[in-house]
């Protein structure tokens, strides 16, 4: 079992025909993702080459939904184009969308979320690497060779940390891998991933990485304090961050006293979440669970 | 990006919310001419600085003639209020204040919708107002797909209860505010005090403003709201050279690929400077995903300028960017600073291309170069050479 996407997934991506989508689709595919097509209005008929693979290019996800089936899309898009692709997928009536792009407006982020939610579509992003499930689909950018099947869930704001935990867990592996982005407004938060990591019976233990401001890693924490009887392991990076200064991610500032490292630490020890002070002592304490 | 005042009140009255004339000065001379062409009366001099707690500082006062305006930015001008030196101040024309009101409207990441905050009760610290009296703050959720129409203006001030003779005025202007905050992209607009003059008229008698970055590319005019003279010259030399680059106060100089690694690596250096006389990053600095070797030596390049600088951790986990890049990012400028390079440099590469980009560290064999297998073993020796 997995989350969100497994070997069933017929994925297509829009801006497939671009040069990050182009590169991107090239690795899914390698990692055994069905691609299935992509979406460029000016370029419906043709095909592109992917060693041998040959994807048909769509005019539409409306059009590319029904000659394939697709039930999941991934949007490798400029940002001014992503308020309106993230819509015409949702008004095609796509499954789940994962939208990869990173300068998002968080205007446009607000609108399509609300809209999106309204039609019951499930939105990823923007501005994260995607999700995994190794040896099944991987839609995004994660490096698919880092490790392979396992027990583990994990949801995280960060791509490289994703990255660097599954590295540290290779020998365990994981179930799913979600990178859910570290933009101030994204589709899918901490508590919907606990709560689907929660009911798959593959899963056995999650870690979760958060990362300074807002209070996502807050209310997850309450969440899992009601809701998640799984062991959860914790990350959360930033200490060091000053108060007021965005750190990379568009999200990630402290603004005054709220948002910071040590109040989600603190929140998170308080539901009984063990929380490391470095990624490699938090895949530590991970494997002491695991290995019982 | 937060405004000043200034660029606040300049926005409303783009957008028609009633302002104040308001003229912005940087000499004492500047001010007095504005105190001048706004007819020569009582004017109030501003200090203009992104921070609260102003009034008490001494950086608001009252000039009743063009001279005495002169002297009050003589006095205000280059004056430290909470850290931030005073550059600017604005000349507004007086007002005769009968009531002060409080509006914001911000993104509510939680919710992930935005929320509309007023009351009655203006002028004072909101956040003061509601932790101790938070009945008198009305929160009102706004849909993003709707945002302020009449109907939600009107609900703001029901729910503010504003008297019903007041509520028409100040639901225009709450419509009005909302035009500057959808039209700029804007993540926060306040205003405190919104006031009512002896007069009737509403009036945003102080703005506070903040713009999302990532609509810049719809906003081509925000570029000159940017505050250039305040950014630090390092960070101003890396967004230059498109590096996401913030300064920070330590000795230990940071790179690293993705904005979540590159925080983690700030902290877990901060935890092991615990053990080398708690040396601290100097830096935050991510070069980014799929970064090539000229990204890297620029990054280098800006860190190894920092005088306070006295190690470099160069920590990369390569998903998309290639550790043959990185290596050959850091070899290449290495060799071009030649005998300029002088502190040393500790490197962990784990994921793409990790044994190839180790080979080329290996055989460039550089004597400022300490490959360290693992991200925590790195920060400890980073720290160690921070500190010796």
């Amino acid at each position: 079992m997995s989350i969100f996407i497994n070997s069933d997934s017929k994925v297509i991506v829009q801006g497939m025909t671009g040069s990050e989508g182009q590169k991107h689709t090239a690795r899914m595919l390698a990692s055994g993702t069905t691609i299935v097509g992509g979406v460029n209005p000016r370029k419906a008929g043709t095909a592109v080459d992917f060693d041998g693979t040959s994807v048909p290019v769509y005019g539409s996800v409306a059009d590319a939904m029904a000659a394939t089936g697709a039930n999941v899309s991934v949007l490798f898009v400029p940002p001014a184009f992503t308020k309106a692709a993230v819509i015409e997928a949702v008004d095609a009536g796509i499954e789940l969308a994962v939208i990869i792009t990173e300068g998002v407006p968080v205007a446009d982020t607000a609108e399509f979320f609300a809209y999106a939610q309204s039609k019951g579509v499930r939105l990823i992003g923007p501005n994260c690497p995607g999700l995994i499930t190794p040896g099944q689909s991987n839609v995004g950018i994660t490096p698919a060779n880092i490790t392979g099947s396992g027990k583990i869930g994990l949801v995280s704001k960060s791509g490289t940390l994703t990255y660097q935990m599954m590295f540290e867990l290779r020998d365990i592996g994981f179930t799913t891998a979600v990178g859910i982005g570290g933009d101030p407004v994204i589709g899918t938060t901490h508590i919907d991933c606990l709560e689907a990591f929660q009911n798959d019976p593959e899963t056995e233990a999650i870690v979760m990485i958060g990362e300074i401001g807002g209070d996502a890693e807050e209310r997850a924490a309450a969440y899992i304090k009601d809701n998640v009887t799984k062991p959860v392991v914790g990350y959360v990076a930033g200490f060091e961050a000053p108060e007021g200064k965005t750190m990379g991610h568009a999200g990630a500032i402290v603004s005054g006293s709220a948002g910071t490292a040590q109040a989600k630490k603190e929140a998170l020890e308080a539901a009984g979440v063990k929380v490391g002070k470095t990624p490699t002592e938090t895949a530590e304490l991970m494997r002491a669970i695991i290995n019982g | 990006m937060d405004l000043y005042e200034y660029q606040a009140r300049d926005m409303f009255e783009k957008h028609g919310v009633p302002v104040l004339p308001g003229i912005v000065a940087e000499t004492p001379a500047e001010a007095k001419a504005a105190a001048e062409q706004m007819g020569g009366g009582t004017v109030v001099v501003k200090a203009q600085v992104k921070t609260g707690g102003r009034g008490k500082a001494g950086g608001v006062k009252l000039a009743h003639s063009p001279e005495e305006a002169e002297a009050a930015a003589e006095a205000i001008l280059g004056m430290d209020i909470k850290g931030h030196t005073v550059h600017r101040v604005m000349i507004a024309a007086g007002a005769k204040i009968a009531e002060e009101f409080y509006f914001s409207v911000l993104l509510d990441r939680a919710q992930r919708q935005y929320l509309a905050m007023c009351s009655v009760e203006g002028g004072v610290e909101i956040e003061q107002l509601a932790v101790e009296r938070p009945e008198a703050l009305a929160r009102v959720a706004v849909d993003p797909l709707v945002g302020i129409d009449e109907a939600k203006a009107r609900e703001i001030v029901d729910t503010a209860n504003f008297p019903e003779d007041l509520k028409g005025a100040v639901a225009d202007v709450i419509v009005k505010l909302w035009g500057v905050y959808a039209n700029e992209d804007a993540t926060l607009v306040e205003v405190n005090p919104l006031v009512r003059t002896e007069d009737g008229s509403i009036i945003a008698l102080d703005g506070k403003v903040t713009l999302d970055e990532n609509a810049g590319f719809r906003h081509e005019d925000h570029a000159a709201l940017e505050d250039k003279d305040a950014a630090d010259p390092l960070e101003a030399k890396a967004k230059a050279l498109d590096l996401n680059y913030v300064k920070l106060d330590g000795s230990v100089g940071i790179i690293g690929n993705g904005a979540g690694l590159v925080m983690s690596t700030l902290d877990v250096v901060a935890y092991a400077g615990e053990q080398h006389g708690h040396v601290k990053p100097a830096n935050f600095l991510d070069i980014g995903g799929g970064a090539s070797a000229a990204v890297m030596a620029n990054g280098l390049d800006v860190i190894l300028n920092d005088p306070q600088v006295k190690s470099v951790f160069v920590n990369v986990f390569g998903g998309i960017t290639s550790c043959i890049e990185v290596a050959n990012g850091i070899v290449g400028a290495l060799e071009t600073l030649g005998d300029a390079a002088t502190k040393p440099l500790v490197v962990r590469l784990d994921g793409n291309s990790v044994e190839e980009g180790r080979e080329i560290l290996a055989a460039a064999n550089h004597p400022l170069v300490t490959i360290v297998e693992t991200m925590d073993g790195a920060a400890a020796k980073a720290a160690e050479l921070a500190n010796a």
